[in-house]
């Protein structure tokens, strides 16, 4: 619980290295976070760059831009980048930057391995940056599987795939080593007098983050495994003909993929933690039961992943199972949902950039979750399965639920990173700009998606064109209001308002959190002699 | 000087202590891994005790003395129909002599398959076989079946190949029709998996749907 192991490394008590040294060998905390949130930053405009594409090619019906394989192969690849590279990175650098800071501990428990899990980054992006363009010299047919990969499909596919699992390897490494190290030092690195207890939402969120990745994240990675057996070493673990079930692989990959949306939502659940209640200046309500709701949903999270499969025939008892699994879940997600709403009541708001982010999540993340029941219920399911309708819900679910939230935090917290204080009028015209653009995007497809339009198709019938006109142009304005984020970024970055060591006013109320008990931008070391939280 | 010392014990207790969350969260991680694995053959025996997996490979193999004192239910009559798929680009011809059949629970009944290896050379196959509805697959029974055995056929051979079953009369009386398809496959892996280049894909989605046979 102290914090006097601060004196792992020699150059702890000097000022950061000049030059690329910092950075390769960094193993501060806050130079790591940094890069993470800088790597996320750069990935998020390649995911998008892919998202534009696909909403030009649906703009019209018919084949414009992209070949049937390689439109297939963006929607792969948006997805995988999105999740692994955009808002994974970005949760897991704002728990560098923030976890210490919040708990009063002068570093991660193991700086070295946070140094590993950063740099394995940037090599697994470099597979999937491989992969990509690998068929346009001679490496065979691009993934054109959806993110999901299921075999057969998978098995067939060209080097790309080889190149996309050794990528999936090495990102897994990397986000089990970061979640290792996370719960490491939330367990030993808190300050005298920082019970688990006391620790803002954002901490235990991650918490329950890291535990979800420790649990899923490997069995993700055996799944792959098998995949490339099969593919190379005449293994049968999916090819029906050797005896194997390619719907193992679903079992294996949703095991995997359901938890997964946890892992992306949780983190920004935790900055809303944070955000409601300093706009409300009010304590958070309910702390105890959004630690206890985020338990339950850990747990619930881990044993309901069928329900993305009711349609490869499962029995009525198993399908039954997991609807009512399913339909549970919304129990400890509207408790965090009530949670939050409680907290606003009565309390002195304001409407700052991240306050707006946090409302908007609030109300759009609850109306995926009406979307989610209506999905979880097996005979709607079958009608709805593979549509828009779908892809209207997962947008609704983790763009507010994990994207926005992550904005929160970064306007939340920028001044704390950078000592500047962002233009709060560009940081309200983003806001409004991105959800507006976002929903006039993702709205249409319900539509769309209910009169039967399928997902991974590269064309769609002519009856479908007007929503896809309207959700092509959201899209477009969506892409664009991340140039506006970009440059606001850049603009705090490079100066602009000092910024005091608690840039909010109402940040420390009802928390215990040490984040604000140093200067903004803290230094190089912080709590070297280790804080008391009373 | 003792405060000091103090510190480095401080220091060193933790640093052990992280050591300990690091390795136990390493395990935990390495047995995930494992578990997946695990889970290979734990879902085959999962699918086999439940039936939870309703496309049923497991379609019971009966002796013909089991059932010669089966009852006969006269009252009902249950459609069966026949379909055949080859799986992967393997260039044989596969279908059923006749597309249905209609059977009293508990009669036997005998139906054929055709076969031609249009290969230039000899290919061995297996024929695997799935019920649907899966909870038809226990009481649809075989007691002669080309899919007990491998087939080889020489280069451009073709045959008739028989399946002699029986319905048993506990099918649940909401059934009415069943499906038995099967899918045959070469049963050598080192050519299955010799695929062609999908990257040609404006052939290739023809020659795909051509290497279905459609049903007589």
């Amino acid at each position: 619980m102290s914090t006097v192991a601060a004196h792992h490394d020699d150059d702890h008590h000097h000022a950061p290295p000049a030059g690329m040294k910092r950075w390769l060998f960094s193993t501060n905390h806050k130079d790591i976070g940094t890069m993470y949130l800088i790597f996320s930053l750069i990935m998020l405009f390649l995911g998008g760059g892919m998202a534009m594409l696909i909403r030009a090619e649906l703009y019209m019906p018919g084949l414009q831009l992209l070949e049937p394989d390689l439109y297939n192969n963006m929607v792969t690849n948006h997805a995988l980048i999105m999740v692994f590279g955009v808002v994974m990175p970005a949760a897991a650098g704002m728990a560098n930057w923030m976890i210490p800071l919040m708990i009063g501990a002068p570093d991660m428990a193991l700086p070295r391995l946070n140094n590993l899990s950063f740099w394995l980054l940037p090599a697994g992006a470099t597979l999937l940056i491989m992969s990509v363009l690998a068929p346009f010299f001679g490496g065979g047919a691009p993934v054109n599987t959806g993110w999901t990969l299921y075999p057969p499909l998978s098995i067939q596919a060209g080097m790309s795939m080889d190149l996309l699992i050794f990528t999936l390897h090495v990102l897994g490494i990397s986000s089990i080593l970061a979640s290792i190290n996370i719960i490491t030092t939330i367990i030993n690195m808190r300050a005298p007098g920082m019970t688990m207890m006391k620790m803002p939402l954002f901490v235990w969120a991650w918490f329950f983050t890291a535990v979800l990745l420790i649990i899923v994240m490997p069995a993700l990675a055996g799944g792959v495994t098998m995949l490339l057996f099969d593919r190379h070493f005449g293994t049968s673990f999916f090819d029906a003909a050797g005896g194997g079930d390619p719907v193992l692989f679903q079992h294996l990959f949703w095991f995997f993929g359901h938890p997964e949306v946890y892992v992306l939502l949780l983190p920004s659940i935790g900055v809303m933690g944070v955000v409601i209640p300093t706009f409300s200046r009010k304590p958070l309500f309910g702390y105890k039961s959004l630690v206890w709701g985020m338990v339950v949903l850990t747990i619930l999270g881990c044993v309901v992943w069928a329900h993305h499969q009711y349609t490869i025939g499962m029995s009525v008892f198993a399908t039954k199972y997991f609807m009512i699994g399913t339909i549970l879940i919304s129990i400890p997600v509207g408790l965090m949902i009530f949670n939050f709403v409680f907290t606003m009541w009565r309390g002195a708001m304001t409407f700052e950039t991240p306050m707006l982010f946090s409302i908007a999540i609030i109300i759009m993340f609850s109306f995926a979750g009406a979307t989610g029941v209506m999905l979880a219920v097996v005979p709607a399911d079958l009608q709805y399965h593979d549509t828009y309708f779908v892809v209207a819900h997962f947008h609704y679910a983790l763009i507010p639920g994990a994207l926005f939230g992550l904005y929160a935090g970064v306007f939340y917290w920028l001044p704390k990173w950078t000592g500047h204080m962002y233009n709060e009028k560009l940081g309200k015209i983003f806001f409004w700009w991105t959800t507006i653009a976002f929903n006039v995007t993702f709205f249409p497809q319900h539509f769309s998606g209910l009169a039967g339009m399928p997902r991974r198709i590269v064309d769609y019938g002519v009856q479908f064109q007007e929503f896809n006109v309207i959700s092509s142009i959201g899209g477009f304005a969506f892409g664009l209001s991340h140039l506006l984020f970009l440059y606001i970024i850049i603009q705090t970055v490079r100066g602009g308002k000092k910024a005091p060591a608690m840039p909010w006013e109402g940040a420390q109320i009802g928390t215990s959190g040490l984040e604000w008990t140093v200067s903004s931008p803290p230094p190089h070391h912080t709590f070297t002699t280790p804080p008391t939280v009373k | 000087m003792a405060e000091s010392e103090q510190i480095a014990a401080q220091a060193a207790k933790i640093k052990a202590s992280n050591r300990r969350v690091f390795l136990t969260l390493g395990m935990v991680a390495v047995l995930m891994f494992g578990f997946a694995f695990a889970l290979v053959p734990l879902y085959r025996i999962i699918c086999d005790v439940t039936g939870v997996n309703s496309v049923a490979t497991n379609t019971t193999r009966v002796k013909a003395s089991d059932v010669v004192d089966m009852v006969v239910d006269r009252s009902r009559l249950v459609t069966i129909e026949f379909d055949a798929t080859i799986n992967g680009n393997l260039p044989w011809e596969f279908k059923p002599s006749i597309k249905k059949v209609q059977v009293h629970p508990g009669e036997r009944k005998q139906v054929s398959y055709y076969f031609k290896n249009n290969a230039d050379h000899p290919v061995t196959t297996q024929s695997v076989p799935g019920v649907t509805p899966w909870q038809a697959s226990r009481h649809f029974q075989k007691i002669e079946c080309f899919c007990f055995n491998t087939q080889t056929l020489a280069a451009g051979e073709e045959v008739e190949m028989g399946l002699l079953f029986v319905v048993d009369a506990e099918l649940p009386k909401e059934i009415n029709t069943l499906t038995l398809s099967y899918t045959i496959m070469d049963i050598d892996r080192g050519k299955a998996l010799e695929k062609p280049d999908l990257s040609a894909a404006d052939n290739d989605y023809e020659g795909q749907s051509a290497r279905r046979i459609s049903m007589r």
